[in-house]
């Protein structure tokens, strides 16, 4: 009786019969798995295109950049010739003057050093190496870059023995010569549109054919300041040491400031007003745009405490605020990882709240801080936005010797070579910035994630 | 020499403030046979406390003021005329005397008044220092006595230094609201006098910005009218959300529900990548290559697009807030308790059907709260815009024309001005405070929203 | 409910013998719905099912017994596959529905779903409500095409699970907001609406109190009529109070199965005997 009737067994109360029903369920199941795959293609190909945005986009910053980090360099024997070097004995410190009246002195020594016709010197160097050049003056000048002469100014005032004397000197080749060699520019504009004359071209070709300029590595990118006469010399060192003042001012304040608020209000705060207020305002803080704490920056400290404009002081306080609540919200959470259990183990011994939190919590916490802390570093290192608005987008011809001097910042180094006018130069030169801050960024992440996994493998 | 003899100073108090405490409590505890309290090493925490803390208060004050009292006396020695003047004549006569002070001399010839000044401030700068320190000294040995006569062995050293630590720590959770509280004074009192120059009506419904940069000082000149920054901000937003939700929701379904743990841990953080990306680095990808190629692209379909335009801004910075959003909705979907998945499963339905009809309406609240998130992001974002958006702050409804937006305009009005006397910078705290308000709303509300969904689930 | 299955299994054991004979005596009548054969789950390296092999009766409650952790469950979720969507489970042997291979990679996991139900430990009505609930499973696989239709399936669903008469004014309220016994009776609701010829229940009661419980024992009994029952429970009086077959689990192992009244009171395997009297759970 069982089996007659099995058909129907599982009606559902309508008129339909179970074979009706397995009949209609294997009708739609070719639309239905169609759809399932379809779905399944739009994750694969959201996940595909979110992938090829982060391949595409180092992809074309590391093919743009890359040649930045290999420049044009002319080898020159600079005679130092006394003729045009008619400069007097550097002054030496006599026994009763003044320290003021000694640097004075030296440096009318040095205005009139730098009086000198250097160029002079280069192109007599250059003519021997290529006599048969024909070109006047400027067209050498155009293909060596315009700090190279203080390169040699620099040697001469550093070392007045080498008057009369010979040396070999590795010269940068300018930006335009640069462009032109790597043909950057395209080589077969008319010479309207070029950079440097039909001579200076073929000179630089000349050069580069008989070995006296070669492509070596632009060491000069990390240790030159940047430079806006001189662009092939450009460096990013003032920028480095700009962001570094900026990080040790936001590892000095901001982590401590964060970790300690964080443990406040993880582990003592009681249950009230201010501990609600304080919450609220973190959280907020996290989400406030960056440029609206380069506007705090601008209007406190700039305007009402009077701190320099561009200094990497005001610039690391700005960073610092604005880093607090993403160092807050971290370390929280990894407080909040740690087992209940150990709390209430090192309480039920006698340890007081305090000794708890810093004998017992904090210690297994250290990794998770740690990267609490550097992912808040990698945030300020990348910022921008609200550096500009307290001036450290300006230019600057030095490395800053302390916080309170004159800086930049990487970010903004990109920011302001972008606008370069030398586009052709600067596009490369940019993206090697861009290299430079995504490979600090990069590896401050991968520490964060090193870190990260280790903390949650021991767990 | 001053530094060395301070921290050398501070140093010395340290260490015999904390071995007076230690050995002091030990030894009272080995008279008189009770237990100590506290450990001996809070004792001598709690009478370092009590020490340093007067002696770095005072030694800080100094720090403060020390160089105003020294220009004050350097103007008793300088030539009244001088003083009434003022201005940049009295600030080199005190620099100089100051340098000959230091021994490093000036160039040219010292005046007599310049020479008594600076042997007089010589000797003040002596005696002063003297007089610091020994003050200092006075006052951390005072601490120091004070608190070692309340050593006994019932004295509660232990929550004493506690206290202090806890006192510490508040101090620090304090700063966040110091830092709004900054944010929100200094955008309204700017703000406020950014009103006194344009009617608040004329910038919040004004449909022109054209801030001129007028050459005859303060006030004057312009138009401030939000409206046309307010909708490129919005358009930007539009076409970033646009970009981002769905690629980084398909992403995080795609992550969370069909991949396999090892293929979800290597692409989880590479997308996060993303995250990690500097937004300049955006703007000039976006300025450099996407601005390019659409503009290339729309020559190739027939329509005119710009390189830099909202279309540009706006697809780069949803590139942007892929990972943002992913990130977020993945951590919810992934909430969506696995019973509501398995019961959908169970019933014969496909994967999809799972994930189109129960998990992402389970998920929906949070993943609002989550592309809330993404828009203040994006409305606040400014790099991006900056270099890629074109900068014409021109009320345009095509996409593909150059636009700008709330925060460019910020970034022009004010960037290397410091100079608050006029409209034309004032008006960037007019512009954040808009910013700030928008923001601060999106926030509060996607928060919210998130935790109501977060306890649903609890 | 059944007669002589209310009664605590140590007041049978005088009748013993008899009790077993009718069991077994019921259970000969019915066909064999599902057959398991050497059924081996793997998740990861580790076993988690030793070679199981038992008779599912058609249109009875069959109760799978045994301590915490002994595979029940496990096994449970092979009917209907939905150990396929646990990362790495393996499972291995051969499971038949009506003689059909349900293994078979030509058969269709949506397919077999529809004829397999399932409802879970804890209830987990959708975010939906309740029509929705009872209408979901119809609707996506194509059974219900007009209004009318859908809410002739919801109420007779809804019915057949008792929960009609609670919630006819509220059908398009929330399901989350029912209680909990009202919130598994509309999942068992859920799944009869898709017109399965099996249910599979794991431990649906284990998150019910004592009064939602009996109305679901009595929910199933009376379900036994329409539908092959399995249901997974910790609690040795529901089996011996719901079943007509009773197979206990140990440690991945199938040890012992057969009639319920025979399992309770003439267990043949020692660990049998000690489990169903308390010695070990």
């Amino acid at each position: 009786m069982a089996n007659l009737d099995s058909t129907t067994t599982a009606s559902a109360g309508t008129a339909v019969t179970a074979e009706e029903r397995r009949q209609r369920v294997k009708k739609s199941l070719g639309a239905r798995h169609r759809k399932e795959r379809l779905f399944h293609g739009l994750g694969i190909t959201a996940v595909v295109l979110a992938l090829g945005f982060v391949a595409i986009l180092f992809y074309d910053v590391l093919q743009r950049g890359l040649p930045a980090f290999q420049q044009a360099q002319v080898t020159v024997d600079v005679y130092f010739d006394p003729e045009v070097i008619d400069l007097g004995e550097r002054p030496v410190q006599s026994p009763g003057q003044s320290p003021a009246d000694y640097s004075a002195q030296l440096n009318g020594w040095l205005r009139a050093a730098a009086l000198l016709n250097w160029n002079r010197l280069l192109e007599t160097s250059i003519r021997t190496i290529v006599p048969e050049f024909e070109g006047d003056a400027r067209d050498i000048a155009a293909i060596i870059d315009s700090s190279q002469r203080f390169v040699i100014r620099d040697a001469f005032t550093s070392d007045p023995s080498l008057l009369g004397q010979t040396r070999e000197f590795s010269l940068l080749a300018s930006a335009d010569a640069d462009n032109w060699l790597k043909g950057t520019i395209d080589r077969s504009l008319p010479d309207a549109r070029q950079q440097l004359s039909a001579d200076a071209r073929a000179l630089a070709d000349d050069l580069l054919e008989r070995g006296e300029i070669r492509f070596a590595f632009a060491s000069h990118l990390f240790t030159n300041v940047d430079s806006r006469s001189a662009p092939a010399s450009a460096g990013l060192a003032g920028a480095f040491m700009g962001s570094l003042y900026m990080m040790l001012i936001v590892i000095v304040l901001a982590v401590p400031i964060g970790v300690a608020s964080a443990v406040y209000l993880e582990e003592f705060a009681p249950k009230n007003r201010l501990t609600d207020v304080i919450e609220i305002t973190i959280n907020n803080l996290a989400a406030v745009p960056s440029i609206v704490f380069g506007l705090l920056g601008a209007a406190v400290f700039i305007n009402y405490f009077r701190l320099p404009l561009s200094a990497p002081l005001v610039g690391g306080l700005v960073l610092t605020l604005m880093t607090l609540p993403t160092i807050i919200i971290a370390t929280r959470s990894s407080l909040r990882a740690v087992a209940p259990s150990l709390r209430q183990a090192a309480l039920g011994l006698g340890a007081s709240r305090t000794q708890m939190v810093f004998h017992h919590v904090l210690p297994i916490t250290y990794p998770g801080i740690l990267t609490a802390a550097i992912i808040g570093v990698a945030q300020a290192l990348g910022e921008t936005a609200p550096l500009l608005l307290i001036g450290m987008n300006a230019f600057v011809a030095n490395i800053p010797s302390s916080p309170m001097d004159q800086a930049s910042a990487l970010p903004v180094q990109i920011y302001l070579w972008q606008g370069n006018e030398n586009r052709n130069f600067f596009e490369a030169r940019t993206s090697a910035a861009i290299i430079v801050l995504l490979g600090l960024m990069l590896s401050l992440n991968a520490i964060a994630i090193f870190l990260r996994s280790r903390l949650e493998k021991r767990k | 020499m001053n530094t060395l003899i301070i921290t050398a100073l501070i140093l010395a108090f340290l260490g015999i403030a904390y071995q007076t405490g230690s050995s002091r409590s030990r030894a009272l505890a080995g008279t008189s046979g009770r237990r100590l309290h506290s450990r001996p090493s809070y004792h001598g925490s709690a009478i370092a406390i009590w020490t340093l803390v007067p002696l770095l208060l005072l030694l800080g004050a100094w720090a403060l003021l020390d160089s105003y009292v020294i220009r004050t006396f350097i103007t008793w020695y300088l030539p009244e005329s001088l003083v009434a003047e003022g201005g940049n004549a009295l600030r080199a006569s005190i620099a100089r005397v100051e340098a000959l002070a230091t021994g490093y001399g000036v160039v040219g010839e010292v005046q007599e008044f310049e020479r008594t000044a600076a042997q007089a401030v010589g000797r003040f700068q002596t005696t002063a220092f003297l007089i610091v320190v020994a003050a200092a000294t006075t006052l951390a040995a005072l601490g120091l006595f004070y608190a070692r006569k309340r050593i006994t062995p019932q004295f509660r050293a232990r929550n004493e230094v506690e206290g202090a630590v806890r006192i510490l720590l508040l101090a620090c959770s304090v700063v966040a609201i110091l830092t709004t509280f900054g944010i929100v004074a200094s955008l309204l009192t700017e703000a406020m006098r950014f009103f006194s120059f344009v009617n608040p009506l004329d910038f919040f419904f004004g449909t022109v910005w054209n801030p001129r940069f007028s050459t005859t000082g303060a006030g004057g000149g312009g138009e401030y009218g939000l409206i046309p920054l307010l909708w490129g901000t919005i358009q930007i937003t539009i076409i970033a959300i646009l970009t981002a939700v769905p690629i980084g929701l398909m992403a995080a379904v795609y992550l969370s529900q069909y991949a396999k743990p090892r293929v979800r841990s290597v692409v989880k953080p590479l997308i996060e990548v993303l995250a990690g990306i500097p937004t300049i680095v955006y703007g000039f990808f976006a300025l450099v290559t996407v601005g390019p190629f659409l503009a290339s692209f729309g020559d190739a379909i027939g329509v005119d697009i710009r390189a830099t335009s909202a279309l540009t801004a706006g697809i780069v910075m949803g590139v942007m807030i892929i990972p943002f959003i992913s990130s977020l909705s993945d951590d919810i979907i992934r909430q969506v308790p696995t019973a509501m998945r398995d019961g959908s499963l169970g019933l014969g339905a496909t994967k999809s059907e799972t994930i189109r009809r129960v998990i992402l309406p389970a998920a929906l609240p949070g993943i609002v709260g989550a592309i809330l998130l993404a828009v203040s992001r994006a409305i606040g974002e400014t790099m991006i815009v900056v270099l890629a958006a074109g900068n014409s702050p021109v009320l345009r409804f095509n996409p593909f024309e150059p636009t700008s937006t709330i925060t460019v305009s910020i970034v022009n009005q004010l960037t290397g001005d410091s100079d608050f006397a006029g409209p034309q910078s004032l008006v960037a705290f007019a512009l954040g405070l808009t910013l700030f308000v928008l923001t601060l709303v999106l926030n509060v509300g996607a928060l919210y929203i998130v935790r109501r969904f977060r306890e649903q689930y609890d | 409910m059944a007669s002589g299955m209310n009664f605590p299994h140590a007041e049978l054991t005088p009748n013993a013998e008899q009790a077993t004979d009718h069991g077994a005596a019921e259970l000969a009548q019915r066909s064999v719905r599902v057959r398991a054969s050497d059924v081996s789950v793997f998740y990861g390296a580790k076993q988690a099912l030793f070679d199981v092999s038992v008779d599912i009766p058609d249109r009875a409650v069959t109760a799978f017994i045994g301590p915490s952790g002994c595979g029940k469950s496990t096994f449970l979720r092979c009917i209907n596959r939905m150990n396929d969507t646990i990362e790495g489970a393996r499972v291995g042997g051969k499971i038949e529905l009506d003689g059909e291979d349900i293994y078979d990679p030509s058969l269709d996991v949506v397919e077999l779903r529809a004829r397999v139900g399932m409802v879970f430990q804890k209830p987990n009505p959708f975010p939906k409500s309740i029509f929705e609930n009872v209408a979901y499973g119809p609707r996506i696989h194509g059974l219900i095409r007009t209004k009318a239709e859908a809410e002739e399936v919801v109420v007779s669903s809804l019915r057949k699970a008792g929960l009609f008469n609670e919630v006819k004014d509220r059908l398009h309220e929330p399901g989350t907001g029912l209680s909990g016994g009202q919130q598994q009776r509309l999942c068992i609701a859920r799944a009869i609406a898709v017109g399965p010829e099996v249910i599979l229940m794991d431990e649906p009661c284990s998150a019910l109190d004592p009064i939602a419980t009996a109305i679901i024992e009595e929910l199933i009994d009376e379900l036994r009529e329409n539908y092959t029952i399995i249901i997974v429970t910790h609690s040795m009086q529901q089996a011996a109070r719901v079943s007509q077959k009773t197979a206990f689990f140990h440690l991945g192992n199938l040890v012992e199965e057969g009639p319920t009244d025979k399992i309770f009171t003439n267990p043949e395997d020692k660990r049998t005997q000690d489990y169903i009297t308390g010695r070990f759970g």
